[in-house]
């Protein structure tokens, strides 16, 4: 190596040209495969719908599956339906843009999310006759070192967990990692969120050590996670946001109202046909008594 | 100037990077509980450090003494980087299991060891191959402590069933331990052990002599 390399001027320049060089290839880099890892993503994402639902089918693709899902956007103020407002999809975009979302403050703010977004997509499974069959609810909200976002999945009674997926965060691998672990997960299913009618402060929280199944109230808790008491809290406070009254409390409540409605109509109907079907099976028995005496 | 094939085969065998260097041994911990994630590390390490120490190589004459480290940190992070993005977009799945350590090849010292040890004093294509070979010295171990975890922590290979688990209705009780990291120290220490009763011209002289046993004298 010849001495001048060591002058400043050298230095400077070397310097310079390496950081430009490399900060190109590396732009460049990041640029061009975009559009490839957004595409994973989205694949990523709607795989994990369909996880958190428990519907897997090895031999139909992802987006074969997931047409059975319909996605609503819901006003977070009203818990209503709203239509017409499909960028309200990209949850995340929203939550930093002023005019989609609002500022929480630190009482309400228990998932550590700063902003909420106005707007939210749920998406759901319906079965032939509109009433939903699962109800996944996109969810997130801060653990130990990073927001941890992932979706819930709700059976048709609004009330009992039927899956719950993380796709994206950053805890430490091995301790609150586990949260992808699937045993884990496996012990949400079943579990309840809300402990009565009133839908705005759910039960449901991950405690610390193992949940003694004897107790009473079992049901809205479950185990812990060793060693990552904080992801595990973070994962408590995620739940107790999303599904509070600052969150889908409001949809739940809403949903739930016109679930009682339809109930209610179907009673009606149903004692109808009760009436129906007693007519038939005299009929069939009928039949019967008739080709026994040919 | 050695040849090609001494180049790359040395470091896989009688030089490994982890076995007699005793280097990048923590990643060889955390990548190894399955074979798709030591195959895909091998390859990312594999690709950084032959062209880091291509790159390297390339413009040594030109590096300042003064910030030399810097330079070649900032060759092996732009690849890393470079490396990473490729991975989330052709095999998003085993990018998100390896999670931070694509990006944890930063500081893994194989490779800063061979810039700073090779590369600033050969041509660029040895330099290459040598990045290659120590990349492969790495994946070797890699490969060996993940078959052993993944064969006997999980019962299969590249997540094809080989030992039918019993949790599976078959009879293999899979051992824990085995995906867990101190798994890799002790597979790591019996290869290592193999390896240099093999080479015993590997086994370092102790540092001290152990001082015979003066229990009765403190009586």
């Amino acid at each position: 190596m010849s001495s001048n390399n060591d002058s400043i001027g050298k230095t400077v320049t070397v310097a310079l040209l390496l950081c430009v060089i490399c900060s190109v290839v590396v732009s460049a880099a990041a640029v061009l495969l975009k559009p490839m890892q957004q595409y994973n993503q989205d694949q990523d994402r709607k795989s994990n719908i369909l996880r958190a639902a428990g519907i897997t089918d090895p031999s139909k693709s992802v987006d074969e599956l997931f047409s059975q899902i319909t996605t609503r956007i819901v006003d977070m103020e009203t818990g209503e339906f709203v239509d017409g407002r499909p960028e309200a999809e990209d949850f995340r975009r929203a939550a930093g843009d002023p005019a989609l979302s609002s500022a929480l403050d630190r009482r309400t703010d228990i998932a550590s999310i700063k902003r909420q977004p106005r707007y939210m997509p749920v998406y759901m499974v319906e079965d032939a006759s509109g009433a939903i069959e699962t109800l996944i609810l996109p969810v997130y909200g801060y653990g130990l070192w990073s927001t941890m976002y992932g979706f819930l999945a709700l059976e048709g009674d609004l009330n009992t967990v039927a899956g719950l997926g993380f796709y994206e965060h950053a805890e430490t691998p091995g301790l609150g990692g586990e949260i992808d672990n699937p045993s884990w997960k496996a012990s949400w299913q079943g579990k309840r969120i809300y402990a009565g009618e009133d839908t705005s402060r759910p039960s449901l929280q991950v405690v610390k050590g193992v949940v003694d199944t004897s107790l009473a109230g079992a049901e809205y808790r479950i185990d812990g996670l060793a060693g990552a008491t904080l992801t595990a809290n973070g994962v408590t406070n995620m739940i107790r946001f999303w599904l509070g009254e600052s969150g889908f409390g409001p949809l739940v409540a809403n949903l739930r109202a016109a679930q009682g409605a339809a109930a209610e109509a179907e009673v009606e109907l149903e004692s109808d046909e009760d009436l129906d079907a007693a007519d038939d099976s005299e009929a069939l028995s009928a039949d019967v008594d008739a080709t026994e005496e040919v | 100037m050695a040849n090609t094939k001494e180049i790359i085969v040395t470091p896989i065998f009688k030089n490994n990077p982890i076995a007699l260097q005793v280097l990048g041994v923590c990643s060889a911990l955390a990548v190894t509980t399955n074979m798709n994630n030591a195959v895909v590390m091998t390859l990312a390490v594999v690709a950084v450090a032959a062209f880091s120490n291509l790159f390297v190589s390339v413009i040594r004459s030109h590096i300042p003494s003064n910030i030399r480290i810097i330079v070649q940190m900032t060759i092996i992070a732009s690849l890393v980087i470079v490396v990473d993005q490729i991975l989330k977009a052709v095999a998003y799945d085993v990018s998100k299991q390896l999670s931070v350590f694509v990006g944890l090849i930063i500081t893994n010292c194989i490779i800063l060891g061979r810039a700073e040890a090779f590369a600033m004093k050969n041509p660029p294509i040895p330099s290459f191959i040598d990045g290659v070979g120590n990349g492969l010295g790495y994946g070797m171990v890699l490969l060996f402590v993940a078959f052993f975890r993944e064969l006997f922590g999980a019962g299969s290979l590249f997540g094809i069933e080989i030992l039918p688990l019993v949790t599976n209705g078959g009879w293999y009780y899979s051992n824990g331990l085995f995906l867990l990291p101190p798994s890799a120290f002790f597979l790591i220490g019996i290869l290592i052990w193999a390896i240099r009763t093999w080479y015993p011209e590997q086994v370092e002289k102790p540092e001290f002599v152990i001082a015979p046993n003066t229990s009765k004298e403190g009586v």
